[in-house]
C-alpha cells in the first residue's frame, strides 16, 4: 500500500507577489504534496514565478473566474490520477501547515470533502469587513437550512477532498463565488461533507477579488442559483472505474 | 377599424423584415436554425397587416376593437421577447463550452510542455534531498 498521492491545487490571477511563497510553504509543510497552480489569465508573470518554483502550471487562455480555475485544477488531478486534493488561495491567506488537519477526516474516511471554516467554534478571532460578514452568514444560515446539515462557512476556499469530491468537482463545478453552490453540490451527491476551524491570515499581497458592489450582484445571484439547484435533479457521480 | 395606411405600412415593414432574414441566410451571414424565429415574426406580422378583417377579429377577442394595430405592437413585443430569450439560452450554452475549451486546451498546454522539455517536475523528483525519492515517474 503506497502512500495517497496528494495534490494542491491553487488558483491564482495576477498574485506574481505571493505565488512564489505559497508554493514553497506547501512543500515546506509537506514534502509530499505536488502543487498545481492555476494562472486564471493573468497578466503578470504568476505563472512563471510558480513554475519556477517547480509547481505545474496550467495557464487558462483567458480568465475564466475562480469556478472555471478551481474546476481545471480538479480536472488536472482526476486525470493525473491524484488520490487526494487540496485546495487554497493563491494569495497566501490560506495557511499550508494546516492541510494535514484538514486531510484527517478524509485519512480516517469519515468525510469526502473537508472545509476549512473561519467560524466554527475554537477558530481564531477572523473578522471580515461587515458586509463580507453578512453575506457569509447568510449563506451559511441558507445553506444549513437546504442541505439540513449545520454549516458555518460556506465561502471558505480552503478544501480537502478525497478521489470522490476530485471527481464530483472537475465534472461539475459553479461559477461565480462557486464555494456556496459547491457545498450543496456536495449535499446533493450525498458526499460526507465535514467542517474544521481554521485559521485564515490577512491577504499579503493583491486585493481580493470581490468589492463591496459585486458582493451585492453575487448574494443575489448565489441565492438565486442555490434556489433552482435545490429544484434540479443532479446525477449520483457515477461509480469510479479502474483509472490509470 | 384599421386604418388603411397602417395595414400597408405594416405590411411593407413585414415583408422587408422577411426579405432582410431571406439575404442574411442566402449570404450565409445567419444560420436556418437562428433564422426560423424571425420568419416566423415576419410571417405572423405580414399575415395580421395585410388581413384586415383577421386583425379587427383578433382586436374583439381582446377587446380593443377601437384600436386593432395595438395588436400588431403587442404580436411584435412577444416576438421580441421570445427571440432575446432564445438568444439568452444560446448564449449561455455558447459560453459554457468556451469554458470547456478553455479547460481542455490549458491543460494539453501544461501536458505538452511537460512531455516535451520536463519543465514542469514534480514535488518529489525535484528536491535533491528530499526523503522520498519520486516514485511518480
Amino acid at each position: 500500500m503506497t502512500d495517497p498521492r496528494v495534490i494542491a491545487v491553487v488558483p491564482a490571477r495576477n498574485e506574481e507577489g505571493a505565488i512564489g511563497d505559497v508554493v514553497d510553504e506547501i512543500r515546506r509543510c509537506n514534502s509530499l504534496f505536488d502543487v498545481v497552480v492555476i494562472d486564471d489569465g493573468s497578466t503578470d508573470d504568476t505563472a512563471g514565478v510558480a513554475a519556477s518554483r517547480g509547481a505545474a502550471v496550467v495557464r487558462l487562455p483567458y480568465n475564466l473566474g475562480i469556478g472555471g480555475a478551481v474546476q481545471t485544477g480538479f480536472q488536472y488531478a482526476l486525470e493525473e490520477g491524484y488520490d487526494r486534493a487540496v485546495r487554497l488561495d493563491g494569495d497566501g491567506q490560506h495557511d499550508p501547515s494546516a492541510l494535514a488537519l484538514l486531510l484527517g477526516p478524509i485519512e480516517r474516511d469519515e468525510a469526502d470533502i473537508v472545509i476549512g471554516s473561519r467560524f466554527v467554534h475554537g477558530s481564531g478571532a477572523y473578522r471580515p469587513p461587515l458586509g463580507r460578514r453578512i453575506g457569509i452568514s447568510w449563506f451559511a444560515k441558507l445553506v444549513s437550512v437546504l442541505t439540513r446539515q449545520r454549516v458555518t462557512d460556506t465561502t471558505s476556499g480552503f478544501q480537502a477532498m478525497n478521489r470522490k469530491g476530485i471527481s464530483l468537482f472537475a465534472r461539475d463545478y459553479p461559477n461565480d463565488y462557486p464555494e456556496v453552490e459547491a457545498t450543496l453540490l456536495v449535499y446533493k451527491h450525498r458526499l460526507r461533507l465535514v467542517e474544521l476551524p481554521v485559521e485564515m491570515r490577512e491577504r499579503e499581497h493583491g486585493e481580493s477579488s470581490i468589492t463591496f458592489a459585486r458582493s451585492i450582484y453575487y448574494a443575489i445571484k448565489v441565492t438565486l442559483a442555490l434556489l433552482v439547484a435545490m429544484a434540479r435533479k443532479h446525477a449520483v457521480p457515477e461509480e469510479e472505474a479502474g483509472t490509470g | 377599424m384599421t386604418p388603411i395606411r397602417i395595414s400597408i405600412a405594416a405590411s411593407i415593414a413585414s415583408l422587408l423584415l422577411l426579405l432582410i432574414v431571406f439575404e442574411l441566410i442566402r449570404g450565409r451571414r445567419l444560420k436556418e436554425r437562428y433564422a426560423l424565429l424571425w420568419i416566423a415574426t415576419g410571417l405572423v406580422l405580414l399575415v395580421l397587416s395585410a388581413w384586415r378583417d383577421g386583425l379587427n377579429m383578433v382586436a374583439g377577442w381582446l377587446g380593443v376593437s377601437t384600436y386593432p394595430p395595438a395588436i400588431l405592437f403587442a404580436v411584435a413585443t412577444l416576438f421580441i421577447i421570445i427571440v432575446l430569450l432564445y438568444y439568452s439560452t444560446v448564449l449561455s450554452k455558447l459560453a459554457d463550452e468556451n469554458t470547456i475549451l478553455a479547460q481542455r486546451l490549458a491543460l494539453l498546454e501544461q501536458r505538452l510542455t511537460y512531455v516535451c522539455d520536463g519543465v514542469t517536475v514534480r514535488a518529489a523528483d525535484r528536491e535533491p534531498g528530499s526523503e522520498h525519492p519520486g516514485e511518480t515517474g
